[in-house]
């Protein structure tokens, strides 16, 4: 038995292991998949992390609170704008700043329309990990659009470094409402257009209805959160639960599964959740830009010595992904002292081995697709 | 329910668990011998029903401290929260693994101890998570040192011109 088997455990007559990943099409990233399989049958699945890890919390321990945004940018690099603002209001509540409204309503704005960005990313590689390559070439469109909006706003495509502690790096340019008027008129009828083409597409709900249930108990035992966790009909979002920002103000619904082609907690629903919060998301923008109070500086807030008090918080927000939290240890130096990143897609692909098993290897890929991992998030 | 009741309810249930600390603190400090118990208890009691570990993080405070963990716990039935920190010698402490109460705490247990060092005893599965198999030390303590080579192949340290 060669020494990496042995690692492995014991290995059954029949059984195979099968290596995913790290450079596999559909594993979202550096994931390496260590299946163990009996035929087709999954029978246990081990996620091998760590090939994307960067140091980011070690980083954190030698730059100054400011100068650790562009690295929360990097962290789940498909929603970088809700990593910017999810650290800046922790630092805030430490420091306790008050900000102008006008700096409120705007991350609030950034902030949806990215979770716009990366649901869109979430559905077309879903659809492209299932078989279906159109899909991928008109959410990518639509990302395209959002990410000019962001461009225009801030000079930068993914990586912002936008939301800054107690304010913004720049405010909004002129005619952005207008744009992004135009944008969410354009885009609702897209969300029509991708109902037709993937979420009641025959296939796609042949391939992710009742594939990977997920059982609440085991969602909340694994800590799984945001789509993951309401895709098992479980109404926890921390923008209405827990309300931060002005999250409070705006008219919305949060998006539940409720097994509508399946059994509840299905591939299919936690697709669908993503999609329902499109929906959502738009209405939130809608609001925030009829709102959006005209005066206002985006920089009156921002302090000039940036030295939280000694202390420790614990702040968590609903990133498109679900949860994301951040531990912070001040020692009253302008530097964290211990800074840690609960990530929710670490969480979200834990519960991977716990679904997937008895399900073919073909399913793997569409409850990985459903889990929506990045993993520049899961390694920090 | 408030911190005072939670200490008051842990302490008649599991008594000489918790440490007693400032009043304005804000966490309960709990024995590493008696943590398994009280994650029991916190996790079952009808009045408490800490469901959900949404976090944990591995300290350290220092060459001449000691290494902690951070517990932070939720409950999506009753909607209160608690911090949990358990301090442990830096040399050969270890904190009993909650791993199979709450599955979250099987990955996080396993980070604390690939970048802190803190060793849980009776995890299912204990091992290095993000840093490969064979790397020497844990890069989040405070006293680590960059290491001269990896593998044979030798580590950059001279930072000019990257600043």
């Amino acid at each position: 038995m060669s020494e990496a088997l042995k690692n492995f455990g014991v290995v059954k007559a029949e059984e195979m292991v099968l290596n995913m990943g790290p450079q596999h099409p559909s594993t979202h990233g550096v994931l390496r998949l260590r299946i163990r399989t009996d035929g087709e049958i999954v029978s246990h699945i081990e996620p091998h992390i760590g090939y994307l890890h960067r140091c980011f919390e070690k980083h954190c321990e030698n730059v100054t609170y400011p100068q650790v945004i562009p690295y929360t940018d990097r962290c789940d690099y498909l929603a970088s704008m809700n990593n910017n603002h999810v650290y800046a209001m922790a630092v805030e509540k430490l420091m306790d700043i008050e900000l102008p409204e006008r700096v409120e309503y705007i991350r609030v704005i950034v902030a949806e329309l990215q979770r716009i960005a990366s649901h869109l990313m979430a559905l077309g590689a879903m659809g492209l990990d299932l078989g279906g390559v159109t899909p991928i070439t008109w959410t990518f469109r639509d990302r395209e659009r959002i990410l000019d909006l962001f461009e225009y706003t801030c000079g930068a495509r993914l990586l912002y470094n936008y939301i800054w502690i107690g304010g913004l790096s720049h405010d909004l340019p002129p005619k952005f409402v207008q744009y992004a008027n135009e944008f969410l008129d354009y885009f609702e009828k897209q969300i029509v257009e991708y109902d037709r083409i993937l979420t009641y597409n025959k296939i796609f709900v042949e391939r992710t209805a009742d594939v990977g249930v997920l059982p609440v108990d085991v969602a909340i035992s694994y800590g799984c959160s945001g789509p993951v966790l309401r895709g098992s009909g479980v109404n926890w979002d921390l923008r209405k639960n827990e309300p931060y920002s002005i999250y409070d103000r705006f008219e919305w619904e949060a998006a539940v599964g409720k097994g509508e082609v399946g059994t509840l907690g299905d591939c299919w629903d936690r697709y669908w959740v993503r999609v329902e919060e499109m929906r959502q998301s738009v209405r939130i923008v809608r609001q925030a830009l009829a709102q959006l109070p005209k005066e206002g500086d985006v920089h009156a807030a921002i302090p000039k010595k940036i030295r939280p008090p000694k202390g420790e918080i614990y702040f968590r927000a609903e990133n498109p992904k679900g949860d994301l939290g951040f531990y912070i240890i001040s020692d009253g130096s302008p530097v964290p002292y211990r800074l840690k990143m609960r990530s929710s897609t670490f969480c979200n692909l834990s519960v991977l081995n716990e679904i997937a098993r008895g399900w073919m290897i073909s399913d793997v890929v569409a409850i990985l697709g459903s889990l929506d991992i990045v993993l520049g998030e899961i390694d920090r | 329910m408030e911190l005072a009741e939670i200490i008051t309810r842990v302490n008649t249930a599991v008594p000489g668990a918790i440490v007693p600390t400032e009043d304005d603190a804000g966490f309960i400090q709990v024995e590493p011998k008696h943590w398994l118990k009280v994650a029991q208890l916190l996790k079952d009691d009808p009045e408490l029903r800490f469901d959900s570990l949404m976090c944990i993080t591995g300290v350290d405070e220092g060459p001449e401290g000691r290494l902690w963990a951070a517990y932070n716990l939720h409950s999506m039935e009753l909607l209160h929260k608690l911090e949990v920190r358990i301090f442990v010698n830096r040399k050969n402490g270890s904190i009993p693994s909650v791993a199979n109460l709450w599955r979250t705490a099987d990955w996080h247990e396993r980070e604390a101890y690939d970048l802190i060092g803190i060793k849980f005893k009776g995890h299912p599965d204990f091992r290095r998570i993000l840093l490969p198999y064979d790397w020497e030390g844990h890069p989040l303590r405070k006293d680590f040192e960059t290491p001269d080579y990896y593998r044979g192949m030798p580590v950059p340290k001279d930072k000019r011109g990257w600043e």
